[in-house]
């Protein structure tokens, strides 16, 4: 049902990849349609707007190279957070488990945007946490850390309990049962939507725009006070982003066909 | 082959109803020894404390007069020093017919490359799966990936072999293609415990039987005993039931 009226939507269940790739191009000819439409008729009103605009592309440029940064750095980090929180989850230590539990309930029952005005203003100045990117940065990774944390566990969770027996009967140790039997059948449970968080991550850096950080967003709007141009400051800064996360879907998309091709 | 089992006991869940209760037995087997029995009965717990898998509430086990060890390390040496087959899902899903014949010997017994290979491949030459060798698991039939199995347990010449309804998942065919298999195993001078609810398929190949219910041992002796005039009514009343078809 879904998969006829939501082409994009389906996760190549039933639509043949061709057909939707098809839709899709055909789709993104009408966007850009309607964007050159836009575009003409603001043209015409404000003569000279991209010109000025473009005189801050370094601006953009920078911003956009940030964003990049912030979000690698944030995912690497956030990695390294969703698998802790995923093992402490499933720690016998209760005060262990109970707090990982809390720490991803409180991430997720509140907005990154609450996250990044508390943790920033109320607790990184009391801690001492001058530098504004590296609190960007960890505040980002704390928040993706728990949805990762999450993915991590469902990955684990989906390995099969005969194929830890297997591993200890054929003599393996836990660290070889993990390494060789748990991890890389967990891989392919977490792939396609890492990817995905990893998307996610990118659009949600714009939000450190609030504490300052001249990430792309922030750029965007400097630019935009300093021309007036609103059109020509903010159509960069989506296409920028989309320029960004449609690879990533893409190969979220790409991964969940490779590594679920039958379902 | 001797097993000795004194006041084992063994809850699962744990806490909960004791699947093997207070079990002793104390048995010679030449080759092969089957475990029969109602199912619940407390045969497949058995398997998995003999194959150090888990660890009895109570009791102990000795194999040829050695106390199985109850500390993990130790446990994994026991383990590596024998096979076991599950009803399924034995093989690693992500690694090729070969790979999960090679890994253990890598990586548990410390094989070079080239050994593993060669044994890995000797191995499925062996039991007829040569052809397959570069295959997935889930690129093979129910019956193939059992024999595969089998070929991992038996690669690195375990002492003994531990088999938990090794059939119980396939259809007629394929579990004569894995019984015969195991039957021709009977050649090597590894000895077997055989879970199975194959019951002619028992009475071919067990020279002893250990008959399970209730999480006790109510008969063990001789196969050919066993199956002409079992000793207990249970026994003889779950025959009469298996055999009646």
């Amino acid at each position: 049902m879904r998969a006829r009226f939501l082409v994009l939507g389906s996760p190549g269940g039933g639509t043949n990849p061709r057909v939707a790739g098809a839709w899709m191009v055909l789709l993104l000819l009408l966007l850009s349609a309607a964007c050159v439409t836009v575009l003409g008729s603001s043209a015409a009103l404000t003569r000279g707007g991209w010109e000025s605009v473009w005189a801050y592309r370094g601006v953009l440029l920078r911003g956009w190279m940030l964003t990049i940064l912030l979000s690698v750095l944030a995912l690497v980090l956030s990695l390294l957070i969703g698998l802790l929180a995923a093992l402490l989850r499933g720690s016998r230590v209760i005060p262990l488990r109970m707090g990982a539990i809390l720490y991803v309930e409180l991430i997720r029952g509140t907005p990154l945007l609450a996250q990044i005005l508390f943790l920033y203003y109320a607790v990184a100045g009391t801690i001492g946490l001058q530098d504004r990117l590296a609190a960007g940065v960890l505040i980002l990774s704390l928040f993706a850390g728990a949805y990762l944390g999450e993915i991590i566990r469902a990955g684990i969770a989906s390995v099969p309990a005969t194929q830890i027996d297997s591993a200890r009967a054929v003599g393996f140790t836990p660290w070889q049962t993990h390494r060789f039997v748990i991890l890389p059948q967990a891989l392919r449970v977490i792939l396609p939507p890492l990817a995905g968080q990893f998307a996610s991550l990118i659009k949600d850096s714009s939000l450190l725009s609030v504490i300052g950080i001249g990430e792309f967003t922030l750029a965007a709007q400097q630019v935009n006070s300093a021309t007036y141009r609103t059109l020509e400051s903010y159509l960069p800064l989506a296409v920028g982003y989309l320029a960004l996360t449609l690879p990533v879907s893409l190969l979220a998309r790409h991964l969940e066909r490779r590594l679920h091709p039958g379902d | 082959m001797r097993l000795e089992i004194r006041h084992l006991a063994k809850a699962f869940p744990p806490g909960r109803r004791r699947v093997i209760d207070d079990l002793s037995l104390d048995i010679t087997f030449g080759h092969v020894l089957a475990l029969l029995g109602p199912s619940g009965g407390g045969k497949s717990t058995l398997l998995r404390l003999i194959a150090g898998l888990d660890l009895p509430d109570e009791g102990e086990i000795l194999i040829d007069g050695r106390r199985m060890p109850a500390d993990e390390p130790s446990l994994r040496a026991h383990r590596t020093g024998l096979g076991v087959v599950f009803q399924a899902f034995n093989l690693f899903p992500h690694r090729t017919a070969i790979g999960n014949i090679e890994l253990p010997l890598r990586e548990v017994h410390g094989w070079d490359a080239a050994r593993a290979r060669a044994r890995a491949m000797e191995m499925l030459d062996r039991l007829g799966l040569s052809g397959h060798a570069g295959k997935f698991p889930d690129q093979l039939s129910g019956g193939q990936r059992q024999r595969v199995a089998i070929a991992r347990a038996l690669a690195p010449g375990p002492g003994l072999l531990l088999f938990d309804e090794p059939t119980s998942s396939l259809d007629p065919e394929m579990t004569a293609e894995v019984l015969s298999l195991i039957d021709g195993l009977r050649d090597s001078s590894t000895p077997m415990i055989l879970v199975t609810h194959e019951m002619g398929f028992a009475r071919k190949v067990a020279d002893s039987v250990v008959f399970l219910a209730g999480g006790k041992v109510l008969e063990s002796g001789p196969a050919t005993t066993f199956f002409a005039e079992p000793s207990t009514p249970e026994a003889g009343a779950f025959l009469s039931k298996v055999l009646a078809y």
